[in-house]
């Protein structure tokens, strides 16, 4: 079967196994989840074996996957792309060792801020690294592009980084594969000196980097996925990624002439770039994310032929459409129909019978003698307790900063100091702040909001599950102060009642507050009905 | 040939079966295309919608333009009329009749359905009920896909076949109820 329908994610997993990975490492984060859960329901990844169960975070999961490369083998990492800020220091510091086996990371941007916090564009992360970045347009490009990425990382001996934003992660079309070929054979790296970044050797691979540089610019010279497509006229598009698909609806539909630069490979390739914009008077520069080579191209003085998201020719944030892309270019686009008024927003909700409710039901009862209200909050689906009817958590920021926050605002003075994290997220980020806060002995009162998995990206398998105990006595909170909680509308008055105990204590109290998602509850129950282990 | 569907409804309803039964009958027939689906946040119980683009010749934008959709899909009143920027002059909108109110301000259900019969052609669809007489209330989004079959620019005998394939490792009876939906759908539409 070598046409299939896939998701850009999805696309990228069978490229990978398809270029002989070894390894996917990554932690889930929409728009990047659904690559490594290909993976691991893929059968071609059990013969030969390719790892790929979920990492504890982001930069855990890079640094497994560096070390797969220094062995010889291929590995991939994926993550969204406030991800790639978790793991920014193992990704900075590769790009000065280099790599051995091929090493891709894939960032799924998320322009727009479908489920996402901020909407930066990891383009610039690519370029502050010196490395190699890949921006496919569609699907089949995007297959074709991974595969590439892993022989330009072995080529070049750089990690290559691999954007996607998430209307081609989570856009589906037909997809052709080629041949599968094998897995690297273990091969340690013998170049011993380069993995060992004290400041003599890192000065010498730095340097080294720097002088790449115009090697990397060669490639992308001659990159069959940077292109010209002819035309007529003194105006003209540079189209970055993504962006070529928007511009291309509208040359197609208007039936234009106009002729487009398709850049997909970075860095720049100077002389196609320069031998391009000499030719025409005005040129449209089309980029998914932030104006990155807009601004580059445009120069510290403004060369007003550029146009583009940064003279409001585009908007400045937000992602790009066909209409956005026939307005810049001038045209006429059609009235449309409006929406009438007696539709409303239905914005996301907690789920029907979720144990986030009956939490938040009950903190805020046990809240409701004190003067400051607020709790701090963390990245999950328990952030929507923000919203009515709970309106309970007053912050959410980065993954894991619900603990730090209360901690430094019990610091400043404020009592109660509580936050909420779940289960995956205390994982990922919150056990050093808990250790902070158990150093300092912070007046601060933790709620883990234990559902037994990562809910909000789908139900993926959280790393501390059945441990939340030990962790927290391990990290030295005192086990009288770790309290046990059902959330279940039976148990309200009682969990008010050990709520408000913690949060009249002056020290550290840590409430795991356990009970399954109802949707993972929901699968499992299917599951097993399926394979008849459950009585009906 | 190119046809523009939005499919519409709200996180849980099952909006992906409908497009992905359109995707395959699209890939048999060699047609390109383009599928763009909202995963994420927005899925628990929130507005979601699926951009689906099929084509004989090469298709661009993940989206489709604003005023290109020759078809609203949807499988909740309120949800068809989000979408109303999206339909063409001609487009039409098929909609199951029955609302989701998982909100406290959901609108009142006649003043709705006045508002979809005057925003364009459009067909309303009792899809619970279809699906009951079909035999399994589950089947009421294949039910919603059989009413709006005649836009799809495919066969009905086209969809049948993607209907088989979709649920093939859900045993026969489960492919015979859905079969029976979509027929169903498509008599009930053409009445």
């Amino acid at each position: 079967m070598n046409k299939q329908l896939l998701l850009g994610a999805e696309a990228i997993a069978q490229a990978a196994l398809d270029a002989g990975i070894s390894g996917v490492y990554a932690y889930p984060g929409t728009p990047s989840t659904e690559i490594t859960e290909y993976i691991q329901k893929s059968p071609q990844a059990r013969d030969p074996f390719v790892r790929s169960a979920w990492a504890t975070n982001e930069k855990t999961a890079y640094e497994a996957a560096l070390g797969m490369s220094f062995a010889g083998k291929r590995s991939l990492v994926c993550m969204k792309h406030v991800g790639l800020n978790v793991a920014a220091d193992a990704f900075m510091n590769s790009s000065v060792t280099g790599i051995h086996g091929g090493l891709v990371i894939v960032v799924a941007d998320d322009p727009s801020m479908h489920s996402s916090q901020n909407e930066q564009d990891s383009r610039v992360y690519g370029k502050f690294a010196l490395i190699p970045v890949l921006e496919p347009a569609n699907q089949q490009e995007t297959y074709q592009i991974t595969r590439y990425a892993f022989d330009l990382s072995e080529q070049t001996a750089l990690p290559v980084l691999l954007r996607i934003p998430t209307r081609l992660s989570h856009s589906r079309a037909v997809v052709t594969k080629t041949e599968t070929r094998p897995q690297n054979r273990l091969d340690p790296s013998k170049e011993k000196g380069k993995w060992i970044l004290l400041p003599a050797n890192a000065r010498r691979n730095y340097q080294q980097l720097l002088e790449k540089q115009q090697e990397l610019v060669l490639l992308s010279e001659s990159s069959p996925y940077n292109k010209v497509k002819e035309g007529i006229g003194n105006k003209a598009v540079i189209a970055f990624g993504i962006g070529y698909n928007y511009t291309m609806e509208i040359i197609s539909s208007y039936e234009l002439q106009i002729p487009l630069l398709k850049i997909s490979q970075y860095p720049l390739p100077e002389e196609k770039i320069k031998a391009f914009c000499n030719q025409y008077d005005d040129i449209l520069i089309v980029e998914e994310g932030y104006p990155v080579y807009e601004e580059l191209l445009k120069g510290y003085f403004g060369n007003r032929k550029f146009r583009g998201r940064l003279d409001g020719t585009l908007p400045r944030t937000g992602e790009l459409s066909p209409a956005l892309l026939a307005k810049a270019l001038g045209l006429q686009t059609p009235e449309v129909k409006t929406i009438p008024a007696i539709v409303v927003p239905r914005p996301p909700m907690l789920c029907q019978g979720c144990g986030h409710r009956d939490l938040f039901d009950a903190l805020n009862m046990a809240m409701e003698s004190y003067p400051h209200k607020q709790v701090f909050g963390d990245i999950g689906c328990y952030t929507l307790g923000a919203m009515p009817p709970y309106s309970v958590i007053s912050t959410c920021v980065d993954m894991g900063a619900s603990i730090t926050m209360a901690k430094g605002a019990a610091d400043a003075g404020i009592r109660p100091a509580v936050c909420v994290i779940g289960d995956s997220t205390f994982t990922h980020s919150g056990m050093t702040g808990l250790l902070d806060a158990v150093n300092d002995r912070s007046p601060v009162t933790i709620i883990i909001s234990d559902n037994d998995t990562t809910a909000m990206t789908g139900g993926q398998n959280s790393a501390g599950t059945g441990r939340f105990f030990d962790i927290c006595k391990g990290l030295g909170v005192e086990e009288e102060h770790i309290r046990l909680i059902i959330p279940l509308k039976k148990n309200l008055d009682e969990n008010r009642a050990i709520l408000k105990e913690e949060l009249d204590y002056e020290g550290v109290s840590v409430i795991i507050s356990q009970r399954e998602c109802v949707q993972t509850l929901k699968k499992q129950k299917k599951q097993c009905k399926k394979t008849s282990l459950l009585p009906e | 040939m190119q046809k523009n569907i939005i499919i519409a409804g709200v996180g849980g309803q099952g909006i992906l079966t409908i497009a992905s039964i359109i995707d395959l009958a699209a890939m048999n027939l060699g047609l390109h295309v383009k599928q763009a689906e909202v995963h994420g946040m927005s899925q628990r119980g929130g507005a979601v919608e699926s951009h689906l683009r099929i084509s004989t010749e090469e298709i661009y934008s993940d989206l489709i333009p604003l005023g290109k959709a020759d078809l609203i899909l949807s499988i909740e009143p309120m949800e068809s009329l989000r979408y109303l920027p999206f339909l063409s002059p001609g487009g039409v909108i098929v909609t199951s009749t029955e609302s989701y109110e998982n909100i406290r301000n959901y609108p009142d259900k006649t003043g709705l359905l006045n508002h979809i019969r005057e925003s364009a052609s459009c067909l309303l669809i009792d899809a619970g009920a279809i699906a009951t007489e079909a035999g399994n209330v589950k089947t009421y989004n294949v039910a919603m896909l059989g009413a709006a079959a005649p836009y799809t620019g495919m066969e009905a005998t086209e969809l049948e076949k993607a209907i088989a394939t979709y649920f093939a490792d859900k045993g026969e009876k489960i492919i015979a109820t859905n079969l029976n939906a979509f027929r169903l759908g498509k008599d009930y539409a053409q009445k």
